[in-house]
């Protein structure tokens, strides 16, 4: 019966015009049925994702559940959909993120929250339209609108520098994104067609594309964010709200590893192979003096928010290494880890801010050392954290632990020395992750709230169940994440491999 | 030599009818003037229907060619017709309290509508002044209409002052393009320019030509006028001047480039870059500093004429379209924007303020709402038309091969993003000093609505207004 749905655009419009209608119902005299309405809404989302999961052919990189539309046939701008594996499990990550946070964190939102509600549901739709669009001029209209959302949600149920946060949030990301307009209307008009297909195609001179190149990294290191262009996720996590903070990490950092995926390395391959030295040495200094900067963090926010930074280094790694490598293998086990690891920080990530939403709600305060002694007041909590801060660390056994051990595998046959670097992550995500674990949850009650507080309630702890249970199976057994991936890797990396000078 | 004056019936229609309400409105007695109000709204409705009757298909150079009639002419005045009648529904509530002279307020309207309408068919340089100084002097007496406000007055004088100066730099350019061409006729200039080297006294006049066209657009380095007036002016006249006028000068300035002097282009090209330029960078710079909100857009204005231009320096007809595409998308935005101001206004206090929009959000949530929508969409986010206004404008510079041109308003628009930003952000985060509910007559929200709903839906859908702008330029 679904084969017969038009499923990509359900999952994008389904959410938006919910949330639409969220926005226009009466307010909060029907907060519960909003609310509730939100709920079954995203449910309905992540089961069409994961249908979409269920139904997806693993054995071709061809794009599948191909929705093509006429939108402006004078620019040849298309409604075109369509999902491969890059994009498929990003796609149920966002209904699951999006799903878990109008379950689990609406009630910590204190006022306004019909348009908490409608916030969410109208991020979810941009997401996916983001992950899904085929076209390029749709993918930037996706990737803009996405952020209004975004914006007014952090500066309406933010922290106390809410404002400042959410205008450079907003500024630093719309920064970034317009030279990538800029860049897909030049090759839009080159070509004379605008679809992204098209565009990896095409034939550019080696100027165009260091040109082009640029464009999209600003636009993509902005939003992963990469160092130096990364201190507005700092501002923005410790602002956000909880459900802002979760959907921010989970999601909207991956864009940018998705962006690099889908358009730098296939658009300007020869661009990409240039410059892939200045992105590694980068991505370097994010995973190690990214590290010892969360180390130093007194709010709990910024630890995890220096570390998504650190993390996203591997993803950065991970994609431009196979501009190193030679071997198919080594190559295509570098993509699988940035994709693996952008899957897990989005499980690990979401999970560490809910975690802190859950003491925030408790003692309104994210300084750690205000903390001390949870376990005694808290034991199942702890426990589940603990899953998380070593998953964070990057255990064996847990998600972390696949993409971190994948990049620098493969990093190891470009240069020992690169390899080097990466893995000195162990020594220093262990140290920030344990050394917080240990701050917040063992020693002393630092003082007597702590010794008061509820254990999670039964709607926190499924939320943090669900997400344990993830980051176990993705640890276990990543074969299953890899598999969906593995012909769209494939042809990825042919791609990046074939130059498109002189053609 | 005998015409047939069909042709004009939507012209000759509006004048009559405008003469017509004069009388009626001379022997009104009633204070609030209905009559009066429907009736030019009325008029402006069947001039619409007639202009949309008579659509032409192919370009007609009619009455000794001073009068062209092609799809360009119609598009451009069945769009300044709706503009104006969504400028009237917003002015009615703002003149009504204020007691600001209300049967000569509409039919200024009419008389200013009359105006643009001959100035974009003009097809001789003489029906193209005699068109822009019909529109200057009604729009000069609006601006002058709250009689007993200082500044109103200033604004008026200012207005008046400037304007003349640049109607007689207009006509002093044309009296040279004359003396050297010995044409009035745009067709006949292009050909003498086609045939000829352009002399330096060509070049001499087309210069006047372009900072007259500049003066009235409000761009950068003639742009002194542009804040202070629509400060000054009645909120409800700053609508009205701030939109339907630019689309028709719009129509004068393809009249002149593209007709009358697209051989020079590379002349032109030149003066309107700069022009570009400077307008984007100094409209959006100082629009940063604004805490008055009608500074604040009048500024804004000045920075869209940058981007704007962008399309018209290009000199080809997908350029213009763009050009088009934008300037009828800046006056929907801007004319929703100063209706807004209107809607937030209580009794006959204005605001004035930034701070005044404090709370927007939470008071009013609808108001809220429709003017986030109308900045964002100001700032040229998707999905919202000024998108699709940039992104047009940008192409077209692409394509003529500035890419620099390009960059530079990419870097301009980061900096304009900020100062919406910033209303938005007083509307949606700052906290209400005091509940206040909005009360708002019914033809406000009609308009209001009307505008945000433009917005939105060419935003999702602007193909088919792409196409019309495409198919106005097809006889250049």
């Amino acid at each position: 019966m679904l084969e017969q749905l038009p499923v990509l655009s359900l999952l994008i419009w389904l959410p938006l015009l919910s949330g639409i209608l969220v926005l226009l119902s009466p307010g909060d005299k029907m907060l519960v049925w909003s609310q509730r309405f939100g709920v079954v809404v995203s449910l309905a989302v992540l089961a069409l994702s994961v249908w979409l999961l269920a139904a997806f052919d693993t054995t071709t990189a061809e794009f599948q559940f191909v929705e093509r539309g006429d939108w402006i046939p004078s620019l040849n701008i298309g409604y075109e959909l369509g999902v491969d594996g890059i994009a498929l499990p990003l796609v149920v990550l966002t209904g699951l993120i999006n799903l878990l946070v109008l379950f689990g964190s609406t009630h910590s939102i204190k006022f306004r929250q019909t348009q908490f509600v409608a916030a969410v549901l109208l991020l979810t739709g941009a997401m996916n339209g983001v992950f899904l669009a085929q076209d390029s001029i749709l993918f930037y209209v996706f990737w803009e609108a996405m952020l209004i959302p975004m914006f007014l949600m952090i500066g309406i149920w933010g922290g106390p520098n809410r404002i400042y946060a959410t205008i450079k949030f907003f500024l630093y990301t719309f920064f970034g994104s317009i030279f990538m307009l800029v860049a897909l209307i030049y090759m839009g008009r080159e070509t004379g067609d605008f679809s992204i297909q098209a565009m990896q195609g095409m034939p550019l001179s080696g100027t165009e594309q260091s040109w082009i190149f640029w464009a999209f990294l600003l636009a993509f290191a902005v939003k992963i964010p990469m160092v130096p262009v990364h201190t507005w996720l700092p501002d923005a996590h410790v602002e956000a709200p909880t459900g802002g903070s979760v959907i921010l990490a989970a999601i909207m950092l991956k864009m940018g590893g998705y962006g690099f995926l889908r358009f730098s390395l296939p658009i300007t391959p020869d661009a990409a192979g240039a410059y892939a030295n200045l992105i590694i040495v980068l991505s370097l200094i994010a995973i190690v003096y990214i590290g010892f900067v969360a180390l130093a963090q007194k709010d709990m926010k910024k630890l995890i928010a220096y570390s998504s930074i650190a993390h996203m280094g591997f993803v950065t790694l991970g994609t431009f290494i196979i501009l190193k490598l030679i071997n198919m293998d080594a190559q295509s086990m570098a993509v699988q880890g940035a994709m693996v690891q952008m899957v897990s920080h989005g499980l690990v990530s979401g999970a560490l801010f809910f975690c802190i939403g859950v003491l925030y709600d408790r003692l309104h305060t994210r300084n750690i050392s205000d903390y001390g002694g949870v376990v005694n007041s808290m034991p199942v909590f702890a426990t589940l954290l603990m899953l998380f801060i070593f998953a964070n660390a990057g255990l064996p056994g847990t998600s972390g632990f696949v993409g971190e051990f994948f990049v620098i595998i493969s990093s190891f046959q470009a240069d020992w020395r690169i390899a080097l670097f990466a893995g000195l992550t162990l020594v220093l995500g262990a140290a920030y992750s344990l050394w917080f674990y240990k701050r917040v949850i063992f020693g002393k009650a630092a003082n007597d709230k702590i010794e008061r507080l509820d254990d999670i309630n039964i709607r926190e702890r499924s939320v943090l169940i669900i997400l344990a249970l993830l980051v176990i199976a993705l640890g276990v057994y990543p074969q299953f994440l890899i598999n969906i991936m593995q012909p769209s890797i494939e042809q990825l990396i042919q791609l990046t491999s074939s130059s498109k000078l002189g053609g | 030599m005998t015409h047939n004056l069909i042709h004009l019936l939507p012209e000759i229609f509006l004048l009559t009818a405008a003469c017509i309400i004069l009388l009626i409105d001379v022997f009104s007695k009633d204070l609030d003037r209905n009559l009066t109000y429907r009736l030019s709204q009325l008029a402006l409705l069947a001039t619409a229907v007639i202009c949309m009757v008579q659509f032409p298909d192919v370009q007609y150079h009619l009455y000794d060619r001073h009068f062209i009639l092609d799809p360009m002419a119609g598009i451009i005045k069945i769009s300044v017709i709706l503009l104006a009648m969504l400028a009237l529904l917003f002015a009615r509530p703002y003149i009504l309290p204020r007691r600001i002279l209300r049967g000569e307020y509409y039919l200024l309207h009419l008389f200013a509508v009359l105006g643009m309408m001959v100035m974009v068919s003009g097809g001789s340089l003489l029906t193209l002044y005699l068109g822009l100084e019909l529109l200057s002097l009604s729009l000069y007496a609006l601006v002058a209409m709250q009689r007993h406000a200082y500044q109103s007055a200033e604004a008026a004088v200012k207005y008046f002052v400037m304007g003349a100066i640049a109607s007689g730099f207009l006509l002093y350019g044309m009296s040279l393009v004359y003396g050297v061409t010995q044409a009035i006729h745009l067709t006949d200039i292009a050909a003498y320019i086609a045939d000829n080297e352009a002399s330096l006294t060509l070049r001499f006049g087309l210069v006047f030509i372009v900072v007259a066209i500049a003066f009235k657009f409000g761009a950068v380095p003639f742009q002194m006028w542009v804040p202070d007036v629509y400060d000054g002016a009645p909120t409800s006249t700053t609508a009205f001047l701030s939109s339907a006028p630019k689309v028709a000068a719009f129509g004068l300035a393809v009249r002149i480039f593209g007709y009358g002097f697209i051989g020079t282009l590379i002349d032109w090209q030149g003066l309107l870059i700069i022009l570009a330029c400077l307008s984007m960078l100094v409209g959006n710079i100082v629009a940063l500093a604004q805490d008055n909100i009608k500074r604040l857009l009048a500024y804004s204005a000045i920075a869209h004429i940058g981007y704007f231009l962008l399309g018209l320096l290009t000199g080809t007809a997908e350029g213009f379209a763009a050009s088009f595409f934008y300037i009828l998308a800046y006056a929907i935005m801007s004319l929703g924007g100063f209706g807004c101001l209107i809607y937030l206004g209580k009794g006959i206090e204005d605001v004035k303020n930034i701070e005044q929009l404090k709370g927007l959000g939470r008071k009013n949530p609808w108001g809220g709402l429709l003017i986030s929508v109308l900045f964002l969409s100001m700032a040229g986010l998707p999905p919202f038309v000024g998108f699709w206004a940039k992104l047009e404008v940008f192409l077209a510079v692409l394509n003529s091969g500035f890419v620099w041109l390009a960059i530079f308003a990419a870097i301009m628009s980061i900096i304009g993003l900020f100062y919406y930003l910033k209303v938005v952000k007083v509307i949606f985060f700052d906290d209400p000093e005091k509940e206040q509910k909005i009360v708002a007559a019914r033809g406000l929200r009609l308009g209001l609505g009307l505008t945000s709903l433009s917005v939105v839906a060419l935003g999702l859908f602007p193909a088919k207004l792409l196409e019309l702008c495409e198919q106005a330029f097809q006889y250049l």
